[in-house]
């Protein structure tokens, strides 16, 4: 194996495993970078390759170490873990071209194990400088002695010219919507809100700077203050989490007094959870979900995919003015042992207050004029939670206050309950859209009032306005905590991160979106009309047909350069008319000679024969390239009658 | 039946003749088929393809139809190495038997595209032989048989001979194929191969060439056999042997001449292989006479005959060649050792002497 051929491999696998390096385990992703340096040295020293017994050894110990460290030996984590360290292994006894052969396959296949973490637009150009390297040492396996420069040229060439085939079969092929067969567990990551919420998770969630869903508007889009995008509701509390809590009614919600209607389309990233996300209140989706009966919008299956929809909602509304019993029953439960001096600040509120609807203005008014902060940060609470955020710590985020918000109510006897979702989000004047990240993620409170039914309460609002009106950054008192761009970047960067932005939606909606909807749409649009798989198919392969025999014909036609001149071809053709008649010029035969024998056999030719002979012979081999005598010679061949 | 239409078929598709002059590779001699890799990828490819399906990954179909289509171009890259390629034969000099003929092959690339990785092999004996071509071979059960005949023409592909090489752009390439010669007489090229699996190594391209020309082989000189002095036709039995006396001038090195003959002072100062060439006296003739060997098969006497030639010529010596069909006068030099040689080769050999 060469050494040029070696370092090519080996590059090419340290190119497919470094983009892993940063999830597999430490230990893993050091033994793989040594494995390397030492192939490296190994070949730079021209040293023998290690023994078997220790390769052998160094597989079953990793094999061993992996099954330890991740307690099992499937799923797609282990999977790929095991597959880096067999390839780094396999370049260890890299002896023969067929060991390379098997190298290359399997670096083309680690390349696809990346996408399971990413496919934005910088993997997919690093996925293309990745083959480019793959491909010049396959080049160079077959050919050894080829130097890098043609190699580096016909690695390229082949890799251009399947671009536009391939943009032709990523059109057109048909799609089959995945998955064929069952999903390991840890088949997709899961980011985002979570079914339950404690002190902390939220504010957990808002530093992190991933995108939720992206939000376009058809028309006006809404005031800040009503972007709410509904998530989970909570409705049972145990006294430090909220969780969904479980009831036998499932009653679709009547809404009524339907106004301000609003329609937009979301994208939303994979999420692995059976929610969608829409404004409050869902009127009608694109995508077959249920409403609950606590207006969540949930799908079958979970949401595993990038997934596109677009939705109607009323921003004004009024929700279950007749609400269930048993409904309003679960709005009031609490756990009576906790937080006994939170209890009896609500009894006093009710004993004071006239209505529900004046004790949510007086909760209001206490958040509000107590002293209470905003922040990201807040001191740790102990059993009693609600008590020591209310009358101890008085800092906390969105969570706490939604949390102690419905406590409250529910102990002044008000129907309340818990919503999370997101709350405003990016404006993306580039792509006008709106971007929703996970550092929206908000939770505010819900009441039940006589005559209005459910409303929005946001007790976040009470505290911290700006965080309703302008967004995270502005709101939070020490932002130290928020990732850098969630402060006040220059403008230039918030420009560039907003033309990025919109560069990877579009790159999302239709390369990584591309499904089977998208696709009949799409060739719609190009004018197809009634699509069925054949007919989809049938242009797929006309089209590739065509590019590629486009390519044959570019690629071959400069090959043949050679075509004999107008003279020499006058002359065969001469030729042929006279071995018709018998009188086959020999292959040796030069002009002259041929026409003497010509003037022996056919002596009425002799003369004309003999005089195209003669200027054929000077035509041909003499310097005189007259373009005068070249079309006398020409005319009288073609007038020669045998 | 199936047999005859096969070849009929094989017959139609790749015309099996014999050329002579410059043959240029157009697109009719030109074939191609996948390799065995090229199905390894294709199912690797199958394989990525259910992921991508399986897993929703948009940038997983890229990588697939990527790696697809440049394997698809790969095909008409490796048909397009072979193609409008000019090849014609050039001489294969004469070589004694157990040595390697060396025909040679003119590659002329016209075009601006260099040619990689051409290579060349025997391809009589094409195909994986029947079970009764190798009933002597194998006599077990019917589908051992099989694959042990596919064995066999695998272990018989593996150790041909294959020349490998390079046409640059514009230029011409002459390429030696070896050929091993293992009997006197005339040695035909026999159909060549001319392949290429460049440049993924998916796609093999070949195409048949199949030239008119022929080595001549001559018989393997026996190692030692003093030369039949007693016989010379003047009677007087005596002849000095050294003879050697006058230094007459160096000539080219012709393959047989004697290594001591050899001017190394000549060939230290680059001048070639020479060799010294003496005088000798008129007169002294010898006449080898296929008669006179010792040797009891004829072939051993052709053999021990042209170890006399060989010796005569280095020693000076003035020698005329008897044959039972054919006498040739006594005379010394490159043209007499060549056409001694020449007829004890094709001695009795039901080959046409003309070359």
């Amino acid at each position: 194996m060469n050494k040029a051929l070696t370092y090519g491999l080996l590059l090419s696998i340290l190119m497919v495993i470094a983009p892993h390096a940063e999830h597999l385990p430490l230990w893993v992703s050091s033994l793989c970078l040594g494995l390397l340096l030492w192939r490296t040295y190994l070949t730079y020293s021209s040293n023998p390759l290690p023994k078997r017994w220790l390769l052998m050894l160094i597989t079953f110990a990793g094999t061993g170490g992996i099954a330890v460290n991740f307690h099992t030996l499937f799923g797609r984590e282990v999977g790929v873990t095991l597959l880096m360290l067999l390839a780094t292994l396999k370049l260890m006894e890299l002896r023969k071209p067929r060991d390379a052969m098997v190298l290359i396959y399997l670096s083309c296949f680690i390349i696809i194990t990346n996408f399971f973490y990413s496919q934005s637009i910088p993997t997919a150009l690093y996925m293309l400088a990745t083959l480019m390297v793959i491909v010049t040492a396959w080049v160079h396996l077959q050919a050894p002695n080829i130097a890098l420069k043609p190699r580096l040229r016909i690695a390229a060439v082949l890799l251009m010219q399947a671009l536009p085939l391939t943009l032709i079969l990523f059109i057109l092929f048909p799609r089959v919507q995945g998955p064929l067969w069952g999903m390991p567990q840890d088949a997709y990551a899961s980011s985002g809100l979570d079914d339950k919420m404690s002190p902390g998770s939220l504010s957990r969630l808002s530093l992190s700077e991933a995108v939720a869903f992206r939000v376009s508007y058809e028309g006006k889009p809404p005031l800040r203050n009503q972007m709410y995008w509904r998530g989970p509701v909570l409705w049972e509390f145990d006294g430090r989490t909220w969780t969904l809590g479980r009831t036998a009614l499932t009653s679709p919600p009547k809404f009524t007094e339907l106004g301000q209607e609003i329609d937009y389309v979301v994208t939303l990233e994979p999420h692995n959870k059976i929610w969608l996300f829409a404004l409050d209140v869902p009127n009608k989706l694109s995508v077959p979900v249920t409403l609950t009966y606590d207006f969540q919008v949930l799908r079958k299956e979970p949401v595993t995919a990038r997934l596109r929809y677009t939705a109607r909602s009323n921003l004004s509304y009024r929700a279950n003015l007749q609400e269930a019993t048993r409904q309003l029953q679960r709005g009031l439960q609490l756990p009576k042992l906790y937080n006994p001096r939170a209890q009896k600040l609500a009894a006093e509120w009710r004993a004071n207050s006239a209505n529900d609807a004046a004790i949510v203005r007086t909760a209001l008014s206490y958040f509000n004029q107590q002293g209470f902060q905003y922040t990201l940060e807040p001191p740790l609470l102990g059993v009693h939670s609600v008590d020591d955020f209310m009358f101890g710590s008085k800092q906390g985020f969105c969570e706490h206050y939604a949390s102690a918000f419905v406590f409250l109510m529910r102990a002044a006897n008000v129907p309340a309950r818990v919503v999370t979702g997101y709350q405003g989000g990016e404006f993306n004047d580039v792509g006008n859209y709106y971007i929703v990240r996970q550092s929206d993620a908000h939770a505010w409170a819900e009441v039940w009032l006589e005559g209005q039914g459910w409303v929005r309460v946001d007790p976040t609002g009470a505290i911290a306005p700006e965080r309703v009106q302008l967004g995270l950054s502005a709101s939070v008192l020490s932002n130290a905590a928020l990732p850098f761009m969630a402060r006040n970047p220059p403008q230039w960067m918030r420009d560039l991160r907003l033309n990025w932005d919109t560069l990877a939606n579009q790159w999302n909606q239709w390369v990584l979106g591309y499904d089977t909807e998208r696709q009949f749409a799409f060739l719609t649009r190009l004018g197809m009309e009634s699509i069925t798989w054949q007919k989809i198919a049938l242009n797929m392969l006309a089209g590739l047909g065509l590019v590629i025999a486009l390519f044959a014909l570019f690629m071959l036609r400069h090959l043949i350069t050679h075509q004999p001149d107008k003279v020499q071809a006058a002359w065969l053709k001469l030729c042929r008319k006279l071995a018709k008649y018998g009188l086959p010029r020999a292959a040796h035969e030069g002009a002259l000679d041929y026409a003497e024998r010509i003037a022996a056999a056919r002596p009425e030719l002799a003369d004309v024969f003999f005089d195209l002979a003669v200027r054929y012979s000077a035509l041909r081999y003499g310097a005189n390239q007259d373009e005068q005598a070249r079309h006398e010679f020409l005319q009288r061949a073609a007038a020669l009658k045998v | 039946m199936l047999t005859r239409l096969k070849t009929r078929f094989s017959n139609w598709l790749f015309r099996p003749r014999i050329e002579h002059g410059t043959v240029t590779l157009t697109q009719r001699r030109i074939f191609i088929i996948p390799t065995k890799q090229g199905f390894t990828l294709c199912f690797v490819l199958v394989l990525m393809l259910l992921g991508d399906i399986n897993y929703n990954l948009s940038l997983g179909y890229v990588l697939t139809f990527l790696l697809t289509m440049m394997a698809v171009m790969s095909m008409l890259h490796a048909f397009r190495n072979l193609a409008h390629l000019e090849v014609s034969a050039g001489r294969a000099d004469a070589v004694f038997s157990g040595e390697t003929a060396q025909f040679l092959l003119h590659f002329r690339n016209r075009s601006k595209l260099p040619r990689y990785q051409l290579c060349l092999r025997e391809s009589s004996g094409d195909g994986i032989p029947t079970r009764e071509q190798l009933s002597g071979e194998i006599r077990t059960g019917k589908i051992i048989g099989h694959i042990a005949a596919f064995r066999l023409w695998r272990r018989r592909n593996s150790d041909r001979r294959v020349v490998c090489f390079d046409v640059p752009a514009q230029q011409d390439s002459v390429v030696a194929f070896p050929l091993p010669a293992t009997k006197r007489g005339w040695l035909e090229t026999g159909r060549l191969t001319l392949y290429t699996e460049f440049p993924l190594g998916l796609f093999y391209s070949w195409s048949y060439l199949h030239f008119d020309t022929r080595c001549l082989v001559y018989p393997k000189p026996l190692s030692d056999a003093p030369l039949p002095l007693g016989d010379s036709p003047d009677g007087t039995g005596k002849r000095n042997i050294t003879g050697d006396d006058d230094f007459a001038g160096l000539r080219t090195y012709v393959a047989g001449d004697a290594l001591p003959r050899i001017s190394w002072k000549a060939y230290a100062r680059e001048r070639g292989l020479q060799v010294k060439q003496f005088s000798t006296p008129v007169g002294e003739e010898l006449w080898l006479d296929i008669s006179n060997a010792p040797d009891r098969t004829e072939e051993e006497k052709l053999s021990r005959m042209t170890r006399w030639v060989l010796d005569a010529e280095a020693q000076g010596l003035r020698y005329g060649l008897r044959l039972p069909d054919s006498e040739l006068p006594p005379n010394n030099g490159i043209a007499q050792r060549d056409e001694c040689l020449r007829r004890i080769a094709l001695f009795n050999l039901p080959q046409q002497m003309q070359p």
